[in-house]
């Protein structure tokens, strides 16, 4: 992978080359190490649970990394990090309360069939750990979706069900989730610093802006994605959000509730399913935003950031086809037939 | 394909090539459509594959008998209207004999007019051999097919409803994605997968998939 350090993180060019010290190692690391506060913020929120929930997830994935690649002889890649990485986003994307079975089986999916069975790393079409977890979604809609309230674990209660802010908005509407959280400026604050219901490591905005602000200052990733993907579904939510009619709805809800910040920071921007193309990243990210506000205000499900992102993913290599950079002093390929 | 049509083949070769070489689902990767759709349960599999069994029996023979009279030009209509004719007579058997099932899956017992599947074994064997040959050719795709099926639904309801051919077996929470489509797919692949490793690593093939048959 040739990456130029300082620049942008992913260019392809003709040759010459300056080789840097990043190593696909080295970038898997950092970026598991910018979502140690999200995840410190689920643990708090969430107590041991979560931790349990992750660890397990991450042995899965680094488990199946092996068995595969010893099964089918290649080169073990445990030490590049990739495999962690999965595990650990597919960790902080599920509920702290989710039964053992679900991350070791999400995991798998994750790393054996969608990463692996496809060539191993750099060849998946998909998201391996949003794979995981839409299997896991479809497959134990229950455990899925049983939210539980932050910091219930930490104080000994038992842990006391309720549904997620997004789930209210679309079963309840804007006026029972006010209601819940007190005034619109206290619901802010809280989404903001996550205390709501959700999977465990997407709801504090502030920790995983903390972990994107640190991958965006050393250049692992770049603005055209999440930017893309958040106005997009700003300006949907703000537009068609609001029950009363066009206009009326609240864009700050949609942004700080549901995975949109952890997906659009983490997991729309992975180097191996989002279009390296700049102005191809700009119309995957405006295609997520769009599939997620359709998810969300229209479809079944309340929250639609996984599947936007698997959907996208999807037409990867139709965007970069058709919006890669012309190549200066060369005549115009000739179709083949 | 081409040894196929030395006489010399034992017609037990014949059967043996459609279950294993030549399996519709695992070898040619065809007629995955109502492989993923009626496998959500044994009994329904089972079904099916002998409605398939049945047509492909009755249109190989028919097609073998008739082989000398059919224009080649025109042959693919009439190959479709002997297989329609075929259809029509299991789906009057199976809405008289076996209502409830029919009920489900009758759309499915209808559309075999459209499985490449058949089409297949008509056009590449039957009508190219004679009869004898031709029906035991059909009866090894067939049960191919029916096995490939009962396979298929075998983990499908098992892990989805966690019982077989109705049965309760175990009481674990079922694995909802194995009943969709999507679990389907999952199947199939890793079903075909399975088969191939054990055609690489036991008898040197070289692996299928799609349509590696021929």
């Amino acid at each position: 992978m040739a990456v130029e350090r300082g620049r942008q993180e992913l260019v392809v060019t003709v040759s010459p080359h300056i080789r840097s010290e990043e190593t696909v190692g080295r970038i898997m690391w950092t970026v598991s190490l910018s979502l140690l506060p999200a995840f410190m913020m689920g643990v708090y929120f969430f107590g041991p649970r979560a931790v349990y929930v992750t660890a397990l997830s991450i042995v899965g994935s680094l488990f199946s990394e092996w068995l595969v690649e010893k099964m089918a002889g290649r080169e073990i890649t445990l030490k590049d990090g990739s495999a962690f990485l999965t595990g650990l986003l597919l960790g902080m994307n599920l509920p702290a309360t989710v039964p053992f079975y679900i991350p070791l089986v999400g995991s798998f999916v994750a790393v054996a069939i969608t990463k692996q069975l496809f060539g191993g790393i750099g060849y998946n079409i998909f998201n391996p750990a949003l794979m995981g977890r839409a299997f896991v979604l479809i497959t134990w809609p229950r455990a899925m979706t049983t939210w539980t309230e932050p910091t219930a674990a930490f104080v000994g209660l038992d842990a006391k069900t309720t549904a997620t802010p997004l789930g209210l908005l679309k079963e309840e509407g804007m006026q029972r989730l006010l209601e819940v959280f007190g005034d619109k400026m206290s619901l802010y604050t809280q989404l903001f610093l996550g205390h709501r219901a959700g999977s465990l490591g997407e709801t504090s905005v502030v920790a995983i802006l903390i972990g994107a602000a640190f991958l965006r200052i050393r250049r692992y990733i770049t603005w055209h994605i999440p930017l893309s993907y958040l106005v997009t579904v700003a300006v949907l939510a703000w537009i068609f959000g609001g029950r009363e009619g066009l206009f009326t709805g609240d864009p700050v809800v949609h942004l700080l509730s549901g995975g949109l910040m952890l997906g659009a920071f983490f997991m729309a921007t992975d180097y191996v399913t989002c279009p390296s193309v700049r102005k191809g990243q700009i119309v995957f990210g405006i295609g997520c935003g769009f599939l997620t506000m359709l998810i969300r205000l229209k479809a079944g499900y309340p929250e639609g950031v996984m599947f936007a992102i698997l959907l996208m993913n999807c037409f990867t290599p139709l965007i970069d086809r058709n919006l890669k950079s012309k190549v200066f002093g060369t005549r115009k390929e000739e179709k083949k037939g | 394909m081409e040894h196929l049509h030395q006489e010399k083949v034992s017609y037990w070769q014949l059967v043996k090539n459609g279950i294993f070489k030549e399996n519709t689902i695992f070898r040619l990767v065809i007629s995955l459509c109502p492989a993923v759709a009626v496998t959500n349960s044994v009994r329904n599999g089972f079904l099916l594959g002998v409605a398939v069994l049945f047509v492909q029996v009755m249109v190989n023979s028919t097609v073998a008998m008739l082989r000398n009279f059919i224009h080649p030009r025109v042959r693919i209509p009439i190959f479709m209207l002997i297989i329609s004719g075929w259809v029509t007579v299991i789906d009057l058997l199976m809405a008289a004999f076996a209502r409830a099932a029919y009920k489900e899956m009758g759309l499915y017992i209808q559309i075999i007019v459209a499985f490449a599947s058949i089409l297949v074994r008509a056009e590449m064997f039957a009508s190219k051999n004679r009869l004898a040959p031709s029906f035991f050719d059909g009866l090894g795709s067939g049960l191919g097919f029916l096995i490939a099926l009962v396979i298929i639904s075998f983990f499908r309801e098992l892990l989805g409803r966690g019982s077989l051919w109705g049965f309760p077996i175990v009481e674990a929470k079922p694995m909802l994605i194995m009943l969709l489509p999507t679990g389907g797919f999952f199947a199939v692949g890793i079903l075909m997968g399975f088969f191939n490793w054990i055609d690489m690593r036991f008898y040197g093939g070289k692996g299928a998939g799609g349509a590696g048959g021929h």
